[in-house]
């Protein structure tokens, strides 16, 4: 992912599929249409009203789509897919539009499905625990409406103010929490899904693992490529007793490593382990002033959960373990707002480096825990070799590294190394037996980088699985796969 | 018996598959055969089992993370996590009884049937778990998905739907799954509640407490007995319990088992032990909510069956006379809450005459023709496994 602080000059090019010259010389007619299917505003088509859709988290890459419809119910979204499937149009499904790889970016002849209409909270059940939600609901909108008794929805993204369900199932969204708890495709009972063809099907329901193919886990993860979700079924969870947090800091980032791993070693599963390294840890004290050790190498930030004593009996052994790799400096939180504290400088990392260099390229690759060091150094020699700036944020418990590669976009050269150092590491943690991405998805972003994780034909077998959702490859049809594979109908220009 | 053939590799495997993809025909897909009662029988004169295919090919307790062959059977692999202190955590269930078989299931097994035990409650089921793995389609050809890593959202999550799938989509060669800590402790409330109600009603107030609750069960019998357990470290399991006591105890008389005892008090309810199924009965799993569980339970009664509530009262298992008008009456039930019903265990005859798996609406219906056809274009995996014609 890129995040440009600021937009200057000319955006980067990202190769899109040739419009359809037809589609875009039917304009008139297909903005007439469907304000036919989604009366009153539901329709977008002029330039001003357009242009906030041109992009979304990855904001370096832009287009203007043909139209906006922003449907309020299932029936108007199956009847614009309808249509959709009849003309030949494309779609491009859009929640929040949060995507830190692009997964909402347009394409010029396509219509834009906005969801944020879709805002009800529908049903909820505490004593099945499960809530039912329209597609456009925040993710911390489920939690709101069922906090005040004491619930939870779990997996909790840092965009959670602004990301939406329906997105959160399309990426299969993770959080800071989701060691413990999982992550969006482990917290799901059912969908309302339709079909390019418009049809409305019910997956899954209220109960757990529906008999049948599990749909359910297909569709998670399938980034907008097999239909639109318009209601979502989601488990929710009581909440512990309380939360707290403790920091240790290490001289060497191989002592960090070696600590994670006799924590986990020893039975305990904490509910975060975050992981910093000293540039990182730099930049969020510079900016937060939480009080992090300077002279660290790595730090980690450790949760627990439970009543107090169970949280003075949890952290205690954590703190026993770590005395055992020399730390710096161990810090036990003794109130929620020592915890606050912590953790205040983790949750404000992006922005702390972005107040050290104007832009940067957050990373999102997953590596076997045991291959941190190693990880760490070869990205430290990148580094020096791209003559650029990163600094690592680290979900240590379960891999998930977020490098942030630090640049100038006003300088073309800077911005095309940091893109190669990007493409670098994420071939690294491939080749150190992990993934491309952990939990922002493909997108437009890593598409091209799909065959350093999978052969030939692993991406041909789930491009058939694409086309038996969508035999026109008409949903979401630039993302996810390289873009001089996909079937011939979208060929890039 | 059909023949059967057990290539002693994945690249054995992979030539079987090619060749009866070739020939257009059938195969049985196994792994040690255990379940073979479970839903339809399978028309194919031949056999393919990955029996051979076995052993853990990698084990990192502190990355969470073991591979193994798919034939591996799941007590090997069971204790090689027990020396490190851990387990599979969705504790799948050991179906000996049920299916009166000799051999224990495979890992393969267990994550094509997707079956996961009391724990899949706060835990999640076996395909959540599952991070991995290598697989022939139906053409013969040697596929991935998913990896070695905890989070991974890269390209569609095949693991999912190979999981849950019995061998229709793919033979699945080698699979990579989370593994997490044994707990320390553990002990369970045991509740005489008067009625199923009420006994669910204990079940969702102690998993809607912040207790950490990991597994409900709910005993029908004199007395009714709902089932609450916990698990962790010793001082939380003493702690919680001594709560959860105070908190459940206007639901009928209490007491504790701890230790050994709870082990095996939840091993049975895994196994559905105390369903007690007569050898003539059939045996059905319905999926519902769980304040639905107890009118599942009573239409079970009525045929003169018995049920066993798990997962807070959303598993009933039911053991009933071997009969369409069971199986149409069990359905009914659970479809009156949006729940579904399967066949899990029962004559030929029935499984033959019945839709084992609830139909799809037909829009999915054709897409899962459609994704059957991908992974298979000539239908020779376990045709007519799941669903008849399929
Ligand atoms: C500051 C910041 C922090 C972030 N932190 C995290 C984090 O901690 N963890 C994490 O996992 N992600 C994180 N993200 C990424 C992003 O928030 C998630 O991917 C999120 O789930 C996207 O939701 P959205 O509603 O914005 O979806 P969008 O960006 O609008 O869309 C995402 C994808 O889903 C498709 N889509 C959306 N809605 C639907 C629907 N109803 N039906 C079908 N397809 C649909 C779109 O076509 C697109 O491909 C972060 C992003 C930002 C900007």
């Amino acid at each position: 992912m890129r995040i440009f602080a600021t937009d200057k000059g000319t955006p980067p090019v990202i190769a899109q599929p040739a419009p359809k010259p037809e589609i875009l010389a039917r304009r008139a007619e297909i903005l007439a249409a469907l304000s036919a299917l989604v009366p009153g505003d539901g329709v977008i088509g002029d330039a001003t009203r357009l242009k906030p859709y041109e992009t979304d988290g990855l904001a370096a890459y832009r287009e203007v789509p043909l139209a906006v419809v922003l449907p309020r119910t299932t029936e108007q979204v199956a009847a614009v897919l309808r249509y959709c499937h009849e003309t030949g149009l494309r779609v491009v499904p859009r929640g929040a539009g949060t995507s830190l790889s692009g997964g909402a970016l347009p394409l010029a002849d396509s219509v834009v499905i906005g969801l944020m209409r879709m805002n009800r909270i529908l049903d909820i059940n505490l004593e099945d625990r499960f809530a039912v939600v329209e597609a456009g609901v925040t993710n911390i909108g489920i939690t709101k409406a069922v906090e005040d008794d004491g619930f939870f929805y779990a997996p909790d993204p840092s965009s959670q103010l602004a990301c939406m369900i329906g997105g959160n199932v399309m990426m299969n969204s993770g959080g800071a929490h989701c060691l413990k708890y999982g992550v969006t495709a482990n917290n799901l009972l059912g969908l309302k899904f339709v079909t390019i063809e418009g049809e409305v099907i019910d997956i899954g329901g209220a109960h757990l693992d529906a008999a049948g193919y599990d749909w359910l886990g297909l569709i998670t993860g399938s980034e907008g490529q097999l239909g639109i979700v318009t209601e979502v079924t989601v488990r929710i969870l009581r909440g512990p007793e309380g939360a707290r947090a403790m920091l240790a800091a290490f001289k060497g980032t191989e002592i960090a490593g070696a600590a994670v791993d006799a924590i986990i070693g020893s039975g305990i599963i904490p509910v975060a382990l975050e992981f910093m390294d000293k540039p990182c840890i730099h930049a969020c004290e510079a900016f937060a002033h939480a009080g992090y050790p300077l002279d660290a190498e790595a730090m980690l930030i450790i949760e627990v959960e439970g009543s107090t004593a169970e949280q003075d009996d949890l952290l205690n052994r954590i703190k026993a373990i770590c005395e055992r790799f020399d730390p710096i400096s161990l810090k036990v939180a003794d109130s929620v707002e020592q915890s606050l504290a912590i953790w205040k400088g983790r949750k404000g990392a992006f922005g702390a480096v972005g107040r050290i260099s104007p832009d940067y390229l957050c990373m999102d690759g997953t590596i076997p825990t045991s291959e941190l060091p190693f990880v760490l150094k070869r990205i430290g020699e990148m580094s020096a070799q791209f003559d650029l700036k990163v600094a690592n944020v680290f979900h240590a418990g379960d891999g998930n590294l977020h490098p942030l590669i630090m640049f100038d976009a006003n300088d073309a050269d800077s911005f095309r190394r940091a893109e190669e150092f990007g493409a670098a590491i994420l071939t690294l943690c491939v080749e150190v037996g992990g993934c491309l991405t952990g939990e922002h998805g493909v997108g437009v972003e890593k598409r091209d980088l799909m065959s350093v994780q999978f052969t030939a034909r692993e991406l041909d077998q789930q491009r058939a699985l694409k086309t038996a959702f969508d035999p026109q490859w008409l949903l979401n049809p630039s993302k996810v796969f390289p873009l001089q594979e996909t079937p011939a109908a979208i060929a890039a220009e | 018996m059909s023949a059967s053939l057990a290539p002693p590799d994945e690249a054995g495997v992979a030539a079987v598959v090619a060749a009866a993809h070739a020939a257009r025909e059938p195969l049985a897909i196994e792994g040690n055969g255990s379940k073979r009662g479970l839903l339809r029988p399978v028309q194919a004169a031949r056999t393919l089992s990955v029996r051979n295919l076995s052993g853990i090919t990698l084990y990192r307790p502190a990355e969470l993370v073991l591979s193994a062959r798919a034939g591996t059977p799941m007590p090997d692999i069971a204790s090689a996590l027990a020396e490190k202190g851990q387990q599979v955590i969705a504790e799948p269930p050991d179906l000996r009884a049920v299916f009166g078989s000799g051999e224990p299931a495979t890992l393969g097994g267990i994550v094509a049937a997707n079956l996961s035990g009391p724990r899949r409650i706060a835990w999640g089921a076996m395909r959540d778990h599952v991070l991995g793995v290598r697989f022939v389609n139906g053409t013969g050809e040697v596929l991935r998905s998913g990896g070695r890593v905890l989070k991974n959202v890269t390209g569609l999550d095949l693991c999912k739907l190979l999981a849950g799938s019995y061998g229709t989509l793919g033979v699945m060669t080698e699979i990579t799954i989370k593994v997490l800590p044994a707990p320390e402790a553990t002990a369970t409330l045991l509740l005489e509640v008067p009625d199923l109600a009420a006994g669910v009603g204990a079940l969702s107030a102690g998993l809607g407490s912040p207790y950490g609750v990991s597994g409900a069960a709910l005993l029908p019998g004199t007395p009714n007995l709902a089932a609450l357990r916990l698990e962790d470290f010793a001082p939380s399991v003493a702690y919680r319990m001594g709560r959860l006591r105070e908190a459940l105890g206007r639901f009928g008389d209490a007491r504790v088992i701890e230790a050994e005892e709870s082990r095996a008090f939840w091993r049975d309810v895994r196994d559905a032990a105390p369903l007690g199924a007569q050898p003539e009965d059939a045996v059905w799993r319905v999926s519902v909510r769980p304040s639905a569980g107890p009118a599942a339970a009573a239409a079970a009664q009525a045929l003169g069956g018995r049920a066993l509530l798990d997962w807070g009262g959303g598993l009933v298992w039911v053991a009933a006379p071997a009969s369409v008008a069971s199986h149409d009456a069990l359905v009914a039930a659970a479809a009156v809450s949006g729940g579904t019903c399967t066949l899990f265990r029962g004559p030929d005859s029935l499984r033959l005459a019945v839709a084992v798996l609830p139909a799809e609406p037909a829009p999915l219906a054709a897409i899962g023709a459609r994704v059957k056809a991908a992974l298979d274009p000539a239908g020779i995996l376990n045709p007519g496994r799941m669903r008849a014609g399929l």
